[in-house]
């Protein structure tokens, strides 16, 4: 990943920051340019509510390369309090207490290294509450 | 639009074909697709392809292609919709044919995985790649997702996964094509590998090279060049979210319950009229799915139809006779057209084996990523 390309991420990967559609109120996230729901092109920049509970999970056995040497992970779908969904993995977990429902929070952390340059890269991921 | 005829089809084996470059891949599949259809030039070629440039670094497929056919200098155009490639293919030739601008047109896909590229990461790339892939997520791991959801929700169970993979198998047993010719029992899929829970590697579709190509034309003059004519009843194609995580349901995929309303209004059809169809089975979970997302049973009853062999060969409504992505394998690109191939062999009579009884109509569903694309294909005898 090369660094501009990360680095246009930032405002959502580090402080959440979505657009909230100023005509039907939709919040998108990432940001968009056109709302999905009204095709308005009126946003102002909202951060999203950090908690919120796990719709559905998994555990990466296999992973790209990338993801070589973190195996296995628990990565899950999380809907948060204010109605925005998002792909996240979930650290800090023993595998046997994921459940669908479970409440969690969402934590700055290290999501990988760029490959040739070993850069690291940050985000989001979530924890159980 | 004036009706439109397969005439003709082509197939490599599909499995790793370790001496095989992409262009040998597909001028095979090619070629015996021509010689099928008794005709001596093609107008025009569309080949389905998800990703020659990150598994071979090979871009500009329609032009290589066209010219390692000897078939310069007709217009030559690469699809890429994902896994749908193929299915988007067939319908770019379709259109070609329909419109009256060309007589006879390939539709092709083909994909060579096993040269040595990042499979996994390659794959990938049909998910969003900076809010889905970013974290790690793979496509088992995506279908995972879904397919936990639907236990959660429907009470799918594992062994109703595991039937599909034991099903496919069954069926590709019977397929000279297919890369898997094995038989599974339920036993063994079960207790294959994890690869991402609750999937395991015998839910898995596999890393395949192969090549699939079809002849279209008009229907007015598909009997100058052979008997063996099938018609191309109905076409469509729907989109969705990139992110799986973005939809309102995770059960449900929009894009074929939205492909499939329109295919079966433009061929006239309801489900109960389809005899056997040819689905997208990526993994076990997304033949349940798209079962019931094709309005064959009701929402949740994908599992069960599979456990009680009502989608087998001999079953009310057959599905994936060829053996399915599962058995017959997934050389992405190609996959889409193979599916075309099995509903015009069963429409002919010439699937031995897997003939299926009184096969009048066939469907073929053929999607990209986690549904972000669909396209879906109706074929009826003549």
């Amino acid at each position: 990943m090369i660094t501009p390309r990360y680095h246009r991420e930032i405002p959502q990967r580090y402080r959440l920051e979505a657009g909230k559609c100023q005509k039907c109120g939709e919040v998108s996230f990432p940001p968009r340019l056109v709302c999905p729901n009204c095709k308005s092109q009126e946003f102002e920049t909202v951060r999203l509510n950090d908690e919120g509970k796990l719709l559905t999970y998994t555990i990466i056995r296999v992973a790209s390369d990338k993801f070589f040497g973190t195996t296995p992970f628990a990565v899950g779908i999380v809907e948060l309090n204010d109605g925005v969904k998002l792909t996240t993995q979930i650290a800090d977990v023993d595998f046997d207490q994921l459940k669908i429902g479970q409440k969690v929070k969402l934590v700055f952390r290290k999501i990988q290294d760029e490959g040739k340059s070993g850069l690291h890269c940050y985000g989001y991921k979530a924890v159980l509450v | 639009m004036r009706d439109v005829a397969v005439i003709g089809v082509g197939m490599t084996q599909f499995g790793e074909l370790w001496g095989k470059s992409i262009k040998d891949i597909f001028v095979e599949a090619a070629l015996k697709a021509i010689k099928s259809a008794g005709v001596d030039h093609i107008d025009s070629m569309y080949v389905g392809s998800m990703s020659s440039g990150l598994f071979v670094g090979q871009e500009h497929l329609g032009a290589v292609l066209v010219d390692y056919l000897g078939q310069n200098p007709i217009p030559a155009t690469r699809v890429e919709s994902a896994c749908a490639s193929g299915g988007a293919a067939f319908r770019a030739a379709y259109f070609e044919v329909a419109s009256g601008a060309s007589e006879i047109v390939l539709a092709g896909g083909v994909e060579k995985m096993t040269d040595g590229a990042d499979v996994t990461d390659a794959l990938a790339t049909a998910a969003d790649q900076e809010y889905e892939v970013y974290q790690g997520v793979t496509f088992p791991g995506l279908y995972a997702m879904i397919a936990n959801a639907h236990m959660h929700q429907y009470k799918t169970t594992r062994e109703q996964l595991a039937a599909i993979a034991v099903k496919n198998h069954a069926n590709g047993a019977n397929n000279p094509n297919a890369q898997f010719r094995n038989l599974v029992t339920l036993e063994q899929v079960m207790s294959s590998t994890l690869v991402a829970d609750p999937l395991r590697l015998l839910d898995c579709s596999p890393v395949s090279d192969g090549g699939a190509a079809v002849i279209l034309c008009s229907m007015d003059i598909a009997k100058k060049f052979t008997d063996t004519i099938v018609k191309v009843k109905g076409t469509a194609q729907a989109s969705d979210t990139i992110a799986l995580h973005s939809r309102k349901s995770l059960t449900t995929l929009n894009s074929v319950v939205s492909a499939a309303q329109k295919v079966y209004k433009m061929a006239d059809v309801t489900p109960k009229d389809i005899n056997f169809a040819e689905v997208h089975d990526c993994f076990t979970i997304a033949e349940a799915v798209v079962y019931e997302d094709l309005g064959f049973c009701e929402k949740g009853c994908g599992g069960p139809a599979a456990e009680e062999g009502r989608t087998a060969i001999e079953g009310k409504t057959p599905i994936n006779t060829s053996g399915g992505l599962k058995s017959k394998g997934h050389p992405v690109g190609a996959s889409g057209i193979a599916q075309i191939i099995e509903l015009y062999e069963q429409l002919t009579g010439q699937a031995g084996k897997r003939q299926v009884k009184n096969a009048h109509i066939g469907l073929a569903q053929n999607m990209g990523g986690t549904g972000a694309s669909c396209v879906i294909n109706i074929l009826e005898a003549v």
